[in-house]
């Protein structure tokens, strides 16, 4: 028999220690990534032609960045590498994918999701101004691009990744306007038995926001997001304080995060069920331990489950295992026991970190009518309730089809999470109950120019 | 205390200044940039906006910039249309953002 034809989408952490278990083992896998370089977006790099060392992009975690770099370097010529290529679709074993306007077609016997996840958002009156940014663009502005994206930051959000990103703004020597986080310091301190279940991350945390207090950066916690005020752009940042004062910082730019959801397109195409979780609040797809999602398909990293760097890494490697071990090929038992521990520890302090940082439910739900939750075709808050109310859309495919949520480019990434919160708050169902939107193909916008650059006898 | 300036552009470049220069233009007019930016990089340190939504008609300057939100859509010269935040400048490049 030919030797296994293994795919792997994504060379972030996950990807890159999954094909280094393929390779390991002496398969030849195509790895297939967007980005032009592999990194992923955590340990992303720098167009050529910049200069800053690992330690000035990644600070503390640089030394895990080198070597995720090395590692993937070290492959080089025994994997098919696919740099600036979109999967677009997967349909009967096959992953159709798109580079520079060339379709192609990649057939599979198993393949690797590792996709990653991007900022999870909830909008706010005046979020569409320019200088509203995800948190984790602001990242990449600032370490792919060498740009602050404000002269006057204010990070809005929640999770560790806020003080991370604005301790980096700092650093960099770009301005900081305040940190604003919706999640209330008690909760922190409750989580903290949790959270010590890795307790190098903890300091890092404490590091990361005692150079910020040092640095004189206002930090507030337990704050209610207002608005993005300004004519034609962002001026200034409208919240409530903890003990519900209004208040208003000045800044021209706003990074918004709410932690992180998974992109899960290419699974669901791939036939895998999307389950709810609660303690994330998101949609997930159904996977074993190991991230066996059955018919050849395996999940790995933040893309199945927000769980961070260092757990895609074990995650990538985990889910090669276990599909070597399913096509036949000798896998290490012990190492899967070792891979599996760590990431039950892992997954334990996610659960505090998700108790510490709590996604803020009730200020989606809460929204104002004339609220634009669809960035792509302005579909507002209001729009959304009337379509639960009064066209009677008991979940959120069918509010899609009524007032266009999610029918737009993004297809739902940016307004899903939020458009689901403001349905079920108006029928007064549970978040679960109403359901995500499905995903379609093409994940991502799609030139037509490649469509009609393809042979015709490759039918799309 | 002085009133509050509105700051020409959106971006502030902070590092990684040496790259080799190159010219774009934006609508017609020149702008400088370097190699390495992307669009939404040159359009940003250039101005506050990447382009006008189609949909009520706000300006917009991208959102997510890895790819994802799908929210700076722009033209090119040759009639392309593509992703601000995840193309790269080339000397010469003309961009059309109305």
């Amino acid at each position: 028999m030919s030797d296994p034809r293994v795919v792997i989408v994504g060379a972030g952490p996950a990807g890159v220690r999954a094909a280094e278990a393929f390779v390991a083992a002496g398969l030849r896998p195509v790895v297939i990534d967007e980005a032009d370089a592999a990194g992923g977006q955590i340990y992303r790099r720098p167009p050529a032609g910049f200069a800053r060392p690992p330690s000035a992009l990644y600070g503390l975690e640089a030394g895990k960045a080198r070597r995720l770099h090395a590692a993937f370097a070290a492959l080089r010529d025994r994997i098919d590498h696919r740099p600036g290529t979109l999967a677009w679709n997967v349909w009967d074993r096959v992953l159709h994918t798109v580079r520079d306007g060339v379709l192609a077609q990649v057939p599979y016997d198993a393949l690797v999701l590792c996709t990653g996840a991007m900022d999870r958002v909830i909008p706010l009156p005046g979020w569409t101004l320019p200088g509203v940014f995800t948190l984790g663009g602001a990242q990449v502005a600032l370490k792919a691009q060498g740009c602050a994206v404000g002269r006057r930051v204010a990070f809005l959000g929640t999770g560790p990744l806020l003080y991370l990103v604005a301790h980096q703004y700092r650093k960099a020597g770009a301005g900081v306007a305040a940190v604003l986080d919706t999640s209330p310091y008690g909760l922190r301190v409750r989580s903290l038995p949790g959270l010590l279940a890795l307790p190098a991350l903890v300091a890092k945390g404490l590091w990361y926001e005692a150079r910020l207090r040092a640095a004189g950066v206002p930090i507030r916690t337990g704050v209610t997001p207002l608005a993005a005020a300004g004519e034609g752009a962002v001026a200034a940042l409208e919240y409530a304080d903890g003990a519900g004062a209004r208040r208003r910082v000045s800044c021209d730019a706003v990074a918004l995060g709410y932690g992180l959801k998974p992109e899960t397109q290419l699974a669901e195409l791939a036939g895998c069920r999307l389950a709810y979780d609660e303690p994330q609040d998101l949609w997930l797809p159904e996977c074993d331990a190991l991230g066996r999602a059955g018919n050849g398909l395996y999940l790995a990293g933040d893309g199945a489950r927000i769980g961070g760097a260092d757990a895609a890494e074990a995650a990538g490697r985990l889910a090669a295992l276990a599909c070597l071990g399913d096509l036949g090929l000798a896998a290490d038992g012990a190492e899967v026991l070792r891979l599996r521990r760590r990431l039950r520890r892992q997954a334990r302090f996610r659960l505090a970190l998700e108790a510490a940082f709590p996604f803020p439910a009730s200020h989606a739900a809460g929204l104002p009518d004339d609220v634009v939750l669809c960035r792509c075709e302005g579909v507002t808050a209001g729009q959304v309730r009337a379509a639960g109310l009064e066209k009677e859309a008991a979940e959120v495919n069918r509010a899609k089809a009524l007032v266009r949520l999610g029918m737009g480019r993004c297809q739902g990434r940016v307004c899903g999470t939020a458009g689901r919160h403001v349905l079920a708050a108006a029928l007064g169902r549970p978040v679960a109950a109403v359901g995500q939107l499905r995903a379609q193909a093409p994940v991502k916008p799609l030139n037509l120019a490649a469509a009609a650059a393809a042979a015709p006898d490759t039918p799309l | 205390m002085p009133a509050a300036r509105t700051p020409a552009s959106q971006f502030v470049r902070v590092a990684e200044q040496g790259r080799p220069r190159l010219r774009i233009t934006v609508d017609g007019a020149p702008v400088e940039a370097l190699a390495g930016d992307t669009v939404l990089t040159a359009l940003l340190l250039a101005g506050r906006r990447v382009r006008t939504a189609e949909f009520g008609g706000g300006e917009r300057a991208g959102f997510c910039l890895m790819g994802a939100c799908q929210d700076c859509w722009i033209a090119l010269g040759d009639g392309r249309r593509v992703r601000a935040c995840t193309t790269p400048v080339s000397d010469g490049l003309a961009v059309a953002t109305r």
